[in-house]
């Protein structure tokens, strides 16, 4: 906090006094740190918006259709925006818009909602269709919950309201929770229905990036349990009404998931545990927390035996690299907080010194979580702004950061070394074999020659 | 008028878009302004989207404040929002200008924005920045008007009468930075002074080294911009520009100011157009490093043209782009099959009756369209390659369509900000990848399909 203002001897400054309490240093600042709130007007926060949010979280359901009701930018900027892999249908990959005009919103959407459904089952004959309210929609008040109902009754699939007007807040959590509310209409079974109960279990805040649901399954195979359904990684409409019959949840994504799981818990007496299987010890672990719920010793021994194979596997690897990477300084900015943890493991691995970190969307106690991993003296950041990563970036000397395609262009820009660990990114970091592929995305960004280039003494042109 | 096959676009559900919204155009254009920065009045969505997909074209920082209405000040009003983010921009940025653009949301609540401007400036009247506000809700256009209206804005704000001189004023659409740093050569080899507005070749496309500014050198100067109205002439690559957003037909109209409103130098004839208004603008004659120029591509047509001519293309995008790229296929004897664009542009239309008066076949022309039927469109006539942005990619995944990739935004590419097209070197280098993207199909497969064709079975 003390050297937060003492930035740059001349232009402007980094730093607006309502952002003080969202910057803290571990072991120095006082106060814990401001966070979950807002994003303040004109600081340029690397958040989206609530409807960013839920479409994330339920993009990845493959064969449905999800259909934005507003004008047509918010469809554009979210078309094919993961990276989540399908073992089947690849309608999820399509984007669809209402594409409302002036005369929609003087005289109201819900007729063109209407029509725009009834075009879509035509053509397609999905199971389910979810409507993403927009900005613009839940201004006028179009009752996206009644036509949704209407055209579910007229067609007989499932029409799911999402109620994710962006204006309702900066964070995207609040989107998340839109999404877990229409997953639960959407697998609440009907009148009638009955789920039967299996030794299986779910994978809840999985969205199987870079086939990391796959990845994650056969282990579960090897260890011998069965996934239910990924939330929502790789599921179908069909694969997500069975939910219920799992005997067991795993939360992985908690910002995503937690209100599932509890809801889950509720409503059909599920338990879940959280686990985490981003990086080798993570993905030990989390295998072992699921063999101890089973209480099957054969498949405690199995687990142990992967964990032992695996970690005797990727071992070399991972020191070789560490060899590389010893003593680096790295910086984290990632959207939620158990990526954060996940990657400061990671790095640390690495023998790397972690000076920042930061999320979006962290709660109190994921920061604490945080604080107590990190060394004293290290920045943590809540809703960072450009303007405050290139300060931390500069003045912690980073040579790498973790996090999303915004902040990979300033890195770049700074001559900084950078690893992609979005929801669009294209490799699989999780499990065992993710760590390593991890190792490798830290290392060819680290040290790579082009750097040399770019830090030698400016040439006179 | 050509007699144009369409496919009727009755309904009603927008399938993949081949267009972005209002504020993002808009957005661009105050990136082509001297010390600028972009204020976006709605919910934080929007600035965030915008952002990432300037970063993924462009391969640079582009930062855009959003006054983060939430669901207070959406009943309230956000006239403190924006105040407070105005406060804020300034104070991290220290711009010289503030663009203000509005979304659906602030339209839609009905938000007075000259009102809280004028009281802003009247609270904050030391700060010297200029704020400069434009209409642009999602449902009012594409990304293509909003470019338009934010041009036309800034030239509305700056200008005034002022005395005549010997400048002409550049007014170009959404171009690449390769494209805009072409143009500039092109008439500075004329020997000619100019002002090109906006001008984002350096701001979003900056070379690498020097100390990071948060807003990066480069841009037209406003001072610049306040004497386009004294220019000896305007030169408006916007023959698809509507006139009620003609930042051109502003100077025309209010200053008297001469308008040249040209293709895009983007195909032989095209860039033939603008070489002749420069020699007659500048009194001398085609300088001779052009002259080869146009040489080379004139060879370059020459070599190429047998294997052009087996190709069925599909061209989409921005009208300005869509019209110039199209030129270039009839000019090479690849005649598109379909025509499309996401904006609604009745001025395209009309220039295409012209351009195709001659081709042998005409092609499927899709306006205000989506891709579900630009993929339609592309089976019914047979094509076998596309010109455009990224959101083509299915063309390829799905149909095996190779995509030329120009125009915004090319976000699975590198390389987006350095695409080159204008001028007849850019020219040639278009038509080289085209006609390299349609060998690069025809070896791959020549062979295979040849025996198919002739019920060839291996070892027989």
């Amino acid at each position: 906090m003390e050297d937060l203002c003492t930035l740059q001897p001349v232009g402007p400054t980094a730093c607006i006094d309502e952002r003080e309490q969202s910057i803290i240093t571990t072991g120095r600042s006082k106060t814990s740190i401001a966070c979950t709130n807002d994003s303040l007007a004109g600081a340029v926060s690397q958040r989206a918006c609530v409807f960013c949010g839920a479409r994330v979280v339920l993009n990845p359901i493959t064969d449905a259709v999800h259909l934005v009701h507003g004008p047509i930018g918010c469809a554009t900027y979210t078309w094919d925006i993961r990276g989540s892999l399908s073992s089947g249908s690849e309608m999820y990959r399509n984007s669809f818009s209402t594409d409302m005009k002036e005369r929609d919103v003087i005289f109201g959407g819900e007729k063109k909602l209407a029509a725009c459904i009834d075009e879509i089952v035509e053509k397609y004959h999905p199971p389910a269709i979810f409507v993403y309210a927009t900005c613009v929609t839940g201004m006028i008040g179009d009752d996206i919950i009644a036509v949704s109902k209407e055209a579910s009754n007229r067609h007989g699939i499932d029409v799911i309201p999402v109620e994710s007007s962006g204006f309702i807040s900066g964070n995207k959590i609040i989107g998340y929770r839109a999404a877990a509310e229409a997953l639960i209409r959407l697998i609440r079974p009907k009148e009638g229905e009955t789920i039967v109960p299996t030794q299986k279990l779910n994978l809840l805040g999985e969205y199987n990036l870079g086939g990391e649901t796959w990845l994650i399954e056969r282990y579960l195979t090897e260890i011998g349990v069965e996934i239910n359904v990924a939330f929502t990684g790789d599921s179908t409409v069909a694969k997500l009404k069975k939910a219920p019959g799992a005997c067991l949840n795993l939360v992985q994504c908690t910002g995503s998931m937690h209100w599932v799981a509890r809801k889950l818990e509720q409503t059909f007496g599920t338990p879940y545990i959280d686990v985490n299987f981003f990086g080798a010890a993570n993905t030990a672990e989390s295998l072992r927390k699921i063999a101890r719920f089973y209480g099957d010793e054969e498949m405690e021994r199995r687990t142990e035996a992967l964990i032992v194979r695996e970690m005797a596997r990727i071992r070399p690897e991972i020191e070789w690299y560490r060899k590389k990477l010893t003593g680096k300084r790295a910086a984290i900015y990632v959207g939620g907080a158990y990526k954060a943890l996940a990657i400061i493991q990671q790095f640390r691995r690495l023998g790397m010194d972690i000076v920042m970190t930061g999320t979006q969307t962290g709660k109190k106690e994921d920061y604490e979580n945080i604080s107590h991993l990190l060394e004293p003296g290290t920045i943590i950041i809540d809703d960072a702004n450009p303007a405050e990563l290139e300060k931390f970036l500069i003045e912690k000397q980073v040579d790498v950061m973790a996090g999303g395609i915004k902040e990979r262009v300033l890195a770049y820009k700074l001559g900084i070394g950078f690893v992609d660990h979005n929801h669009d990114r294209k490799e699989c970091l999780a499990g065992f074999e993710g760590a390593v592929t991890f190792s490798r995305e830290v290392y060819i960004t680290t040290c790579s020659p082009v750097w040399k280039y770019l830090k030698a003494p400016d040439k006179e042109v | 008028m050509a007699k144009l096959s369409q496919i009727n676009t009755v309904k009603q559900v927008n399938e993949n878009q081949c267009q972005s919204c209002m504020p993002l155009g808009g957005v661009v254009a105050f990136k082509g302004i001297e010390n600028t920065m972009v204020l976006v009045h709605g919910s934080q969505g929007c600035s965030t989207y915008m952002r990432l997909m300037n970063v993924e074209h462009y391969n640079e920082p582009v930062d855009i404040a959003s006054s983060a209405l939430n669901e207070k000040q959406t009943i309230h009003g956000g006239e403190a929002n924006l105040k407070k983010a105005l406060d804020n921009v300034s104070r991290v940025y220290a711009p010289k200008v503030i663009g203000v653009l509005t979304t659906c949301l602030a339209e839609t609540m009905g938000e007075d924005m000259d009102r809280i401007l004028r009281d802003y400036r009247k609270e904050r009247v030391t700060s010297g920045i200029d704020i400069i506000q434009v209409p642009t809700p999602s449902y009012g256009g594409s990304h293509t008007e909003g470019f338009w209206a934010a041009t036309k804005a800034i030239i509305a704000y700056y200008a005034r009468p002022t005395e005549e001189h010997k400048q002409i004023n550049i007014i170009i659409p959404h171009i690449s930075p390769a494209d805009i740093r072409e143009i500039k050569r092109i008439f500075d080899l004329f020997g000619l002074t100019y002002t090109l507005l906006p001008d984002y070749s350096m701001t979003l496309d900056r070379p690498y080294g020097g100390r990071y500014q948060k807003i990066p050198p480069g841009g037209t100067q406003t001072q610049d911009i306040a004497r386009m109205s004294g220019a000896r002439a305007t030169i408006q690559f916007g023959l698809t520009c509507p006139d009620n957003l003609s930042p051109g037909l502003l100077l025309n109209q209010e200053y008297g100011v001469p308008l040249y409103n040209l293709p895009l130098p983007i195909g032989l004839q095209n860039m033939d157009r603008l070489v002749e208004t420069l020699e007659k603008l500048s009194g001398r004659s085609l300088p001779d490093v052009i002259r080869q120029e146009r040489g080379w591509l004139l060879d370059g047509m020459a070599d190429s043209h047998k294997f052009n001519a087996d190709g069925r293309p599909i061209v989409y995008g921005e009208p300005e782009l869509v019209y110039a790229f199209s030129s270039i296929c009839v000019e090479n004897g690849a005649a598109p099959v379909v025509i499309a664009s996401g904006t609604r542009n009745s001025l395209l239309m009309g220039l295409l009756g012209t351009l195709l008066a001659d081709v042998d076949e005409h092609p499927v022309v899709l306006e205000e369209t989506d891709f579900a039927a630009i993929d339609d469109a592309g089976v019914l006539t047979g094509a076998n390659i596309a010109i455009g942005h990224s959101g083509g990619k299915f063309l390829t995944e799905r149909r095996g369509i190779p995509l030329v990739r120009v125009g915004f935004p090319i976000h699975d590419r590198t390389g987006g900000q350095r695409v080159l097209s204008a001028g007849y070197t850019g020219t040639l280098a278009f038509l080289d990848r085209f006609t390299n993207a349609l060998l690069e199909t025809k070896y791959e497969s020549y062979r295979e399909l040849r025996k198919e064709e002739m019920g060839i079975k291996e070892g027989v």
